[in-house]
């Protein structure tokens, strides 16, 4: 295990998204414990990649924060907006960015802190250092600033069907299917995707630009499919949403760099749903081959 | 075509649960919908919402029944709900909750591989379904997808990043169309519509930093729509939820199910103590919810255990270390149990306050969070039945004809308070009842939008685009955010857990104020593209003008009800014990006498020199108001 382990951590630094691991998270935890039993505050310097327009260059600006225990990039960004002046005095216009829950349920907030794509609501400055980068989540199209367009990751939805086809919203008056315990567990862990693009912002394989018709779906879309796969009634339309993912752009394009599984913040195992998936088009193709 | 079959347009404002299930009931009834949203369907508020949603289905050997869940929601609003609505959701919510298991939610499941359901606040009955303890998310996931279907279909338009600024009318005074602004481009268009459908939410921004809610929860649509005529009730109504974790950013919610789970709320007996939680002996810890309230213990309904946490830190002085704190205790519950049923909130207090839930206790204390009040809305009651005549086009209909409303943003099922997993409940089910209207509003329109004259609608982006001109060339010095901070602080400190009419003068006074002074704002923001500042201080400036609803109604009931505490007019229960005798005897028949004076909807209209008050009748039809609440 532990050389998996050590060839995947290598893996990752190489893309240079090393992860906390469990290790990092509790002396992350106990970094923040600290942090808030600090009354004193500190200042620190936030280095935050600019564009006015999507069209534009981008350009770096330099801004020094006061900071309070407890505070995380959200806070940070919020607070700037009231004196946005870089640190050469220069008095600019505050930093666009997207934040709605500030308790990581939504997944507005998505960026890249220090090269690593986080959601910047619950990244912490006590985990951070006294000099901060922030980048706007890469892959996606820049709206302005910190705003990106996640669009695509809308219609690698609509591509593999993320959906019950339900004959209609109203009551059919029959009691909901049973489902074991332990189904309902293993399900419920790719349910909890917030749609914040971070994996794909980590995945090799999906391009901003895809050079093909279509690109590389993502591992987002592909949880959603092993998801609705599993569901009593989303099992009925298994066939097309595999045939979906067995197209140009699918579940081939899957390099196996396993990034999206470490940097996902709900901790959703996105390679054991490729990897379920895997066997799922292997016997869709001999079913498509040899017909049943 | 004739009228009753043409094909309508329909505006959905709002992408939360309410908006989405709006839009599943109008384009799955054949009519087509733009549902409009502040950014992309699926981040609304509703993701927010954890611990449940209620529904009787008797599955626990406890013989709940859809009475009983009547009895427990009129009740915990302190009866100031109108009645058939409130027996419809109920009688409604058993079909909810079939109908979200068929789009795929993942509710928790008992060893049968039935649906689970746990014990919530306000009841005895453990009757909340739930997935987890991010229910919201996962029911928002089942209509989302849903809804993306019909937007594959061409059934549905989203238009994300757009913001609703405002209703156009016809001669008649009918809403015909809306006028929203890009939020990247700030363009400002007018969109016609031949029905219009607000579902945005909350506004417990108004209290920011000290609440629950997401940045988007500002009420301004509502205020929008208000101060263009819509009537606003039950203002005074704003539930402070007991349990949200402390901060300076936001006060982030701590589930009502770790208490339904068996979380208990304690301090220490000596609030000199400074001990770990965990050094600290039973007998030596002060249960205080259990101690006052032995029959519901910790699972009193939200108002009650808000009040208690607040008497115990500000009157008595008993908060952990002096503070506004007290603990919120899982640690004498099994771990994988705790695991598995509250994960999504341990996640949350684990990442924000840096301790483990299942090592030491939360330390909790009040924040704002719902508002049971909202844009008033009509319903039809069916004689027959005791609810609301199915498909009414009356039902969710607010004060301006052809203007809809459903979710938190209505007034329409909690009365004076709340009860927990009712909201998932009535947002789910509003919005399908205001989309079943909004399909028989259609049916009697004989001029669809499209033949109306251009002149409302270009006059409503002319008045729209010139508020944009003054907020971006206007020589003032204030600022957006600051008027913001400012808001927070004044409704925190004022219109808050307690009442009292000085305060509430004074508050009424420095609105007014801080309105002008919304009045002369300074951006220090010029840019044409997507301009957030732009967008905040036009909400701002909407919120301040709601504040003012908030404190003239608080204002104008004297009396304690549910959410709405002013301790100059509370009747105090006498002890338990003797209910036939002479200190119960003559506490009902003042409380039967304050029934007789307040047990009224209050309703706020909009008037050049602030908000005008009344009262109007509550439809008592299902259940007459028999007991006073009484949770001990």
């Amino acid at each position: 295990m532990s050389a998996i382990a050590g060839v995947q951590r290598l893996a990752l630094r190489v893309a240079g998204f090393d992860r906390a691991g469990h290790g990092e998270a509790s002396s992350r935890t106990a970094a923040a414990a600290e942090r808030r039993d600090s009354s004193a505050s500190r200042s620190v310097e936030l280095q935050i990649r600019r564009q006015d327009t999507p069209d534009a260059s981008p350009y770096w600006q330099c801004f020094r924060v006061a900071t309070k225990p407890g505070d995380n990039v959200v806070s940070v960004l919020r607070a700037l907006r009231l004196d946005p002046v870089t640190v050469d005095g220069e008095r600019v216009d505050p930093v666009a960015f997207e934040h709605n829950c500030m308790e990581e349920v939504c997944g507005a907030c998505a960026m890249l802190i220090d090269g690593r794509p986080k959601p910047a609501c619950s990244t912490l400055l006590a985990e951070l250092g006294s000099r901060i980068r922030l980048e706007p989540l890469p892959k996606f199209p820049v709206v302005r600033d910190l705003m990106v367009d996640r669009a695509r990751l809308a219609e690698s939805l609509e591509r593999v069907q993320a959906w019950v086809r339900l004959d209609g919203p109203w009551d059919i008056h029959e009691r909901a299917p049973r489902i074991s315990q332990r189904q309902w567990a293993a399900d419920y862990l790719y349910s909890r995707c917030m749609s914040c693009g971070i994996c794909l912002a980590a995945c090799p394989q999906f391009e901003d630009a895809p050079a093909g018709e279509r690109g590389f779906l993502g591992p987002a879309a592909l949880a959603q499919v092993r998801l609705l796969n599993a569901h009593p009634l989303g099992r009925y339309d298994k066939t097309e949403r595999l045939h979906a993912i067995m197209a140009e752009g699918g579940l081939s394009d899957c390099g196996n760099a396993q990034n999206c599984v470490r940097v996902c913040p709900k901790d959703i195992p996105l390679t054991t749903a490729i990897g379920e998936l895997g066997r799922q088009t292997t016997v869709q193709a001999l079913k498509d081959l040899f017909g049943g | 075509m004739s009228a009753a079959t043409a094909q309508r347009r329909v505006i959905v404002v709002g992408g939360g649960l309410g908006g989405l299930w709006a839009t599943l009931a109008i384009a799955g009834g054949g009519q087509k919908v733009l549902l409009f949203s502040l950014f992309e369907v699926m981040r609304s508020h509703s993701v927010c919402a954890q611990g449940g949603i209620n529904a009787v289905l008797d599955a626990k050997g406890q013989r709940d029944s859809i009475d009983q869940h009547i009895h427990d929601t009129l009740k915990g609003g302190s009866w100031l709900a109108n009645q058939p609505p409130v027996k419809s959701l109920c009688e409604a919510a058993p079909s909810l909750i079939r109908t979200f298991e068929r789009m795929g939610v993942t509710f928790s499941r008992t060893p049968e591989g039935l649906l689970d359901q746990r014990l919530f606040g306000g009841v005895k009955h453990r009757r909340t379904c739930f997935a987890g303890a991010s229910t919201g998310q996962q029911l928002m996931h089942g209509v989302d997808q849903q809804v993306r279907r019909l937007e594959a279909e061409g059934r549905v338009q989203k238009l994300e990043w757009w913001e609703f600024l405002g209703l156009v009318k016809d001669a008649d005074g009918a809403c015909r169309g809306v006028v929203a602004m890009d939020l990247r481009s700030l363009e400002v268009q007018a969109f016609r519509a031949d029905a219009v459908v607000l579902a945005t939410g909350g506004l417990g921004q108004l209290y920011a930093p000290q609440t629950t809610c997401s940045t988007n929860s500002t009420g301004a649509a509502a205020s929008r729509v208000y101060q263009q005529g819509a009537r606003f009730a039950n203002a005074e109504f704003f539930q402070f939820h007991p349990t949200a974790m402390l901060g300076e950013d936001k006060t982030r919610l701590m589930s009502e199910a770790a208490r339904g789970e068996g979380g208990r709320v304690w301090v220490p007996k000596d609030p000199a103590d400074r001990r770990e939680p965990g050094r600290i002996l039973e007998a030596e810890r002060w249960y205080f919810l259990e101690d006052w309230y032995p029959a519901y213990g910790n699972t009193v309904p939200r108002d009650i255990a808000s009040r208690a946490i607040w008497r115990v830190c500000r009157e008595l002085g008993q908060g952990v270390g002096g503070g506004d704190r007290v603990y919120l205790d899982l640690t004498h519950l099994d771990r994988g149990f705790v695991e598995s049923r509250l994960g999504a909130i341990l996640s949350i207090y684990r990442k924000f306050a840096g301790t483990d839930p299942l090592d030491a206790p939360m330390e909790i204390f009040p924040a704002a969070h719902y508002a049971m009040g909202g844009l008033w809305v009509d319903f039809e009651h069916d004689p027959a039945s005791g609810g609301v005549t199915p498909g009414s086009p009356r039902n969710h209909a607010t004060s301006i004809p052809g203007l809809y409303a459903c979710g938190e943003c209505d007034y329409g099922y909690h009365g004076a308070n709340r009860l927990g997993a009712n909201s998932l409940l009535s947002a789910s089910y509003s919005g399908r009842v205001a989309g079943e209207a909004v399909l028989s509003c259609l049916a009697g329109i004989e001029r669809g939008a499209d033949d109306l004259p251009a002149a409302p609608f270009q006059d409503e982006v002319a008045r729209q685009q010139a508020i944009n001109r003054e907020l971006m060339t206007g020589q003032g010095s204030e600022s957006p955010f600051q008027l913001h901070d400012a808001l927070g602080a004044l409704m925190t400190d004022r219109v808050g857990v307690v009442r009292d009419n000085a305060s509430l003068d004074r508050a009424i006074a420095a609105l007014a104020e801080l309105e002008g002074r919304a009045a002369h704002m300074d951006l220090r923001e010029a840019s044409p593209w997507a301009n957030q500042t732009l967008a905040h201080a036009r909400q701002v400036q909407d919120m301040i003008r709601l504040a003012r609803v908030m404190a003239a109604s608080a204002r104008a009931r004297d009396e304690c009800r549910g959410a709405h505490y002013k301790p100059e007019f509370e009747l105090p229960l006498p002890s338990a014990g003797d209910a036939d005798g002479p200190a119960w005897q003559h506490y009902r028949e003042r409380w039967r006498a304050e029934n007789a004076r307040w047990l009224k909807t209050t309703v706020a209209e909009h008037g050049i020199d602030g908000p005008r008050i009344d009262f109007e009748p509550v439809d008592l039809s299902v259940l007459a108001p028999d007991r006073p609440r009484d949770y001990r």
